[in-house]
């Protein structure tokens, strides 16, 4: 005698699934970590003698921030939002302005010659600066220099700098070195 | 002659929820794929700053995280309303990053070591002060390889 078996319920694996489902919700992110990279300078050594590089005035860009987020380049007061300009202008230097960046002639592959700008861009900040305006300024100067990456790379290779393979990239990025240092803390203007 | 018969329409049929527990599960990896555990609770309130040139952090086994901020409302009695340094689970003070890095390294397999990366993600209300101090800690423990975490923002 054929007995008919019983088909299992399966209503409740509906409920099963949603309980899993809301415990994934509640414990999991779902935000991609993005941020600004940088290398911090080493820790120079205190047994060695402190040599100070030479870096001639017309190759430094020096960026102040106030404890009140105001921004003072390269001696004169300015706006964030004309930071990006000024900072490209810096390193390009079309016109060779004698107080602006320096260029050394370097052979690089895939691209040839190159004039490498010497500039270097001095971010000081004071410990009162808020680190929102901090980051702001960060991104300008970040900006800038990729900005400049991704003419280059149009005109050279025909697309922007992150369409690049790895190769080019590197020719790119050694002929636009990012040279953003964030120099040892100063306590400008005090608390 | 072709002959419709009527079907007998008194009684209304029930909708078949036999796929949904298929719609559900579908939903569930989705989830399961698109996100990543929490492995800390904040205990700082942290607003990230917005920035447009970010880019992306690959490797997330490399990354070590630093949360500065101001305290939340509950622990708020405890610790003021000043911005502090959490590490893992609990507020630390300036000098346990060096222990901190050290475990953080201690973690990781032996050709990975020099590409520990710091994420700081730290409010955007908070001073420079901290955050200058917190560097030059991580210069000292030579973790020279850093991520300001911010939200992308619309260009």
């Amino acid at each position: 005698m054929a007995r008919k078996i019983p088909e299992v319920n399966a209503s409740s694996t509906a409920d099963i699934a949603f309980l899993l489902l809301i415990f994934f919700l509640m414990t999991s992110t779902m935000n991609v970590d993005t941020g600004l990279t940088r290398m911090l300078p080493p820790m120079p050594d205190p047994k060695q003698k402190q040599e100070d590089i030479e870096v001639k005035r017309r190759n430094i860009f020096t960026v102040l921030i106030n404890k009140s987020d105001r921004l003072l380049v390269r001696g004169e007061p300015m706006e964030v939002s004309m930071l990006k300009e000024k900072t490209k202008e810096f390193i390009v230097n079309p016109n060779n302005d004698p107080n602006l960046s320096e260029f050394e002639e370097k052979d690089i592959p895939l691209i040839g010659k190159y004039r490498v700008s010497k500039g270097v861009v001095s971010l000081q900040n004071d410990r009162g600066t808020s680190y929102d305006m901090y980051m702001k300024v960060q991104n300008e100067l970040v900006a800038a220099y990729n900005d400049l990456r991704n003419e280059l790379s149009t005109s050279m290779f025909g697309r922007p700098f992150n369409k690049l393979d790895k190769k080019e990239q590197e020719a790119i990025s050694k002929a636009i070195p990012l040279k953003i240092s964030e120099a040892e803390p100063k306590n400008v203007g005090g608390k | 002659m072709a002959k419709f018969e009527r079907k007998d329409k008194k009684e209304l049929q029930a909708i078949s929820t036999a796929s949904l527990p298929d719609i559900v599960f579908m939903l569930l990896f989705f989830f399961m794929v698109s996100t990543s555990m929490r492995d800390t609770s904040l205990m700082v309130s942290n607003k990230l700053p917005e920035a447009t040139e970010v880019n992306k952090l690959e490797k997330k086994s490399l990354v070590s995280y630093i949360y500065i901020g101001p305290p939340l409302k509950q622990f708020q009695t405890l610790f003021g309303t000043e911005p502090r340094i959490q590490l893992n689970d609990s507020f630390k003070g300036l000098d346990d990053i060096r222990d901190f890095i050290a475990s953080e390294r201690e973690a990781l397999k032996e050709e990975e070591k020099p590409l520990l990366t710091t994420s700081l993600k730290i409010d955007k209300d908070t001073r420079m002060g901290v955050v200058t101090d917190v560097k030059q800690e991580l210069r000292k423990a030579s973790a020279l390889k850093i991520v300001y975490a911010a939200r992308k923002a619309a260009k």
